[in-house]
């Protein structure tokens, strides 16, 4: 029984923070003359046929893989207090190089995805490592750096693009892209997998590359929580300097915070490019993931589970844009529901945090004779 | 597990919450859903229109898109709905099987970059008619794309803004360095040069490669046309959506002038400092091939791409605001001639 009590009492905020951002989003459209019920129920609508069910739930895998990855790559240099803005540019320059090596090699099945999934990785950790060596030697904000390194990136994947990984054989009027990764480099869909459950196939392919993120979010959640690198990050993160007192090297961890924030985030375009598009293109490249992972961290309070919940969320939102516009709801509701769930999640999550501090000082005071006796005195209110 | 019911739990919640407001609040917005509902009474086709990122609004190319659809509800009798993509660009497919799924028998994706996404749909809807503004060309049967000679009519801008300056100083901001921007920087290169081969036109562009970012960036615009204009540049024409209104703003600050695409815009900026400064847009007549697909498909059931050029006045320019004179105007016609007698050869490539 009172594990349920306690349970209650901590989703209780998350619960309410998800209830006010429905009903701000829902004052919204009342605003703009549309039906918030009709808004909820195409949020609901996953479609009328069967074909278009799946289709939905594939397009909803699509789009919480890219986030949740971006979100846990975000996170690990949230955790340590490093604003890591950069994964933006990561993901970019590491899918652009992942694409343009992978067309070059043929390998094996496993081994060709399994090299450029090494490839993305090596190359987000690299370009990551610019701003970490310059916060350790130079002192550079990484927050500065990282910015300025988006914009270079995508001066640099439109080089890459054009010049080293070119696909020659493009006709005219059509734009640079690297040439097409060979069949063994694609990963296998999970379209099948629809059909042995019982369910029609979705008409696009489901990015099977889910499957990989899942096992990292396993491999982050327990190397965070279990392992002593998790220890030191979150150590560093608290109080660099008493994480250095204790032998915690701060330039040490800030320089592996970032290359693993960085290798992450070279994951972030392998969905797409190993299971549709085969290949980098500047056109048909989806950016922002770096950017929209920075509030699914938020969102996820940092935990590889709850960043899992909120790409979902995300994704959830993202996928009924279509729909909503169908019923006359402009496709700006959705990124408003979006900062608004971040928002309220913060900000309730942060209020009941005070109350909380706020009650078990008093309690405290209670139980303590030394204070007790104070109380009537003038007491500075403590709170921050 | 736990988490997950707490979020299941949440939007329960919300649900019920949100059913009691509405009906606290006595509906009475339920009217306004449909955004072609009132068209005549014609035959009632419906046509679906997805746009580019931006949306309806950007007072350029989707309002051109946009007019087209709208001329169409009212002389053909068609019933419309119109979709934009997110931000990010990225459910392009979703939004052309959301518009498929609804019945929509022709449907039209405005850019080139719904390329591959509407060759991917195309084949799962072999009965709808997709007609893409701009790109590559596609091998479906059921897809038709609309191209523009955008040099030829960037052709007589340049030749426009050659004749506008006294110094000889002249600019181009474009969005990105795609293929079809670099048309317009082309055709525009062209036209000075044909009136006096000694300037050099300033290239600047917004994006690199193919990066969409730079049709969304008024602030960079304007900068951009700000450090020209600061050279000494007088006449600027930008091809870049959203962010052309930047350079607009540029120029009025600097009392130079500036040269629109896509709409009229100097009827669209809808600020009278703005309308001061552009002398003329380079019009990329996308409402009349998303009129006419509409007519051609009701008549013959099938839409056949197409390129429009100056012959059939599916690009040229603008004189709203009377800021050229009848001289240049003489000879821009004469130019147009030229180029449609095939006198006068514009590439796209420069």
């Amino acid at each position: 029984m009172t594990w349920l009590l306690q349970l209650a009492r901590r989703i209780a905020p998350t619960l309410v923070a998800l209830v006010m951002a429905l009903l701000i989003t829902g004052v919204f459209i009342l605003i703009i003359g549309e039906n918030p019920l009709a808004a909820l129920g195409a949020l609901f609508d996953f479609g009328d046929s069967a074909t278009a069910q799946a289709n939905s739930i594939g397009v909803w895998i699509n789009r919480a893989t890219p986030l949740f990855l971006s979100g846990l790559a975000v996170s690990i240099g949230f955790r340590m207090g490093l604003f890591n803005i950069g994964v933006e540019g990561q993901y970019r320059v590491a899918t652009v190089i992942a694409a343009g090596v992978g067309a070059a090699i043929v390998l094996p099945a496993p081994l060709h995805i399994l090299v450029i999934v090494l490839v993305a990785m090596a190359a987000g950790a690299a370009y990551a490592a610019i701003p970490a060596v310059l916060k350790t030697t130079r002192g550079v904000s990484e927050v500065i750096s990282t910015i300025m390194l988006n914009s270079i990136a995508i001066g640099l994947a439109a080089w890459f693009v054009r010049s080293p990984f070119a696909d020659p054989d493009l006709g005219a009027g059509e734009t640079a892209a690297t040439r097409p990764i060979d069949e063994s480099g694609h990963f296998p869909g999970l379209n099948d997998l629809f059909g042995t459950l019982g369910l029609e196939e979705p008409r696009r392919p489901v990015h099977g590359f889910v499957v990989v993120a899942i096992v990292v979010g396993i491999v982050m959640a327990v190397v965070l929580s279990r392992s002593r690198f998790g220890f030191e990050l979150r150590a560093s993160g608290l109080n660099a300097l008493a994480a250095a007192a204790n032998g915690i090297s701060s330039k040490a961890m800030v320089i592996k915070a970032m290359l693993l924030s960085g290798a992450l985030a070279g994951l972030v375009g392998l969905p797409d490019l190993l299971g549709s598009a085969h290949r980098f293109q500047t056109d048909s490249f989806v950016a922002g993931y770096g950017f929209t992972g920075i509030a699914v961290a938020l969102l996820g309070r940092n935990r590889p589970g709850g960043i899992a919940l909120a790409a979902l969320l995300f994704a959830f939102l993202d996928r009924a844009g279509p729909r909503l516009q169908s019923e006359g709801i402009p496709p700006a509701a959705v990124t408003i529901m979006q900062g608004i769930v971040v928002l309220s999640v913060l900000i309730v999550d942060e209020v009941a945090r005070r109350r909380l501090r706020r009650r078990e000082e008093r309690r405290a005071r209670a139980q303590d004779p030394a204070t007790r006796s104070e109380e009537s005195a003038a007491q500075p209110e403590v709170s921050s | 597990m736990r988490r997950v019911m707490k979020l299941a739990a949440g939007f329960a919640t919300a649900a019920l919450l949100l059913t009691a407001c509405a009906e606290d609040d006595d509906g009475g917005s339920e009217d306004t859903t449909e955004s072609g509902e009132d068209g005549g009474s014609g035959d009632g086709l419906q046509v679906g229109l997805a746009f580019d990122v931006g949306g309806r609004g950007d007072r350029s190319f989707n309002d051109s898109a946009a007019a087209g659809i709208e001329r169409a509800q009212d002389e053909l009798g068609i019933e419309f709905n119109e979709l934009s993509p997110n931000p990010d660009g990225s459910n392009r497919d979703e939004l052309l099987r959301e518009l498929a799924d609804g019945g929509h028998e022709i449907i039209f994706g405005i850019g080139y970059a719904f390329g591959e996404d509407m060759d991917t749909v195309a084949d799962e809807y072999p009965d709808v008619q997709f007609v893409r503004i701009d790109g590559a060309p596609s091998d479906k049967e059921n897809v038709a794309v609309m191209n523009f000679a955008d040099h030829q009519g960037s052709f007589l801008v340049g030749v426009a803004a050659a004749l506008m300056s006294e110094s000889g100083q002249i600019g181009f901001v474009g969005g990105n360095e795609g293929v079809v921007i670099n048309a317009f920087g082309a055709g525009f290169k062209q036209g000075v040069a044909a009136v006096d081969d000694s300037i050099e036109v300033e290239d600047h562009r917004l994006a690199a490669g193919e990066d969409p970012s730079g049709f969304d960036d008024a602030a960079g615009g304007r900068v951009a046309a700000e450090a020209m204009y600061d050279r000494g540049v007088e006449v600027v024409f930008t091809a870049a959506g959203d962010s052309n209104v930047g350079v607009f703003q540029a120029a009025a600050d600097a009392g130079a002038w500036a040269a629109g695409t896509d709409s009229d815009q100097y009827e669209t900026v809808g600020d009278p400092e703005l309308q001061e400064v552009i002398f003329t847009s380079m019009l990329k007549r996308v409402d009349n091939a998303v009129f006419e697909s509409i007519d051609t498909y009701i008549s013959e059931g099938d839409v056949e791409s197409t390129v429009y050029d100056l012959s059939d006045d599916g690009v040229g320019y603008s004189t709203s605001g009377d800021h050229m004179s009848e001289d240049i105007i003489a000879q821009l016609e004469d130019y147009k001639q030229q180029i449609i007698d095939g006198e006068i050869e514009v590439s796209s490539e420069e």
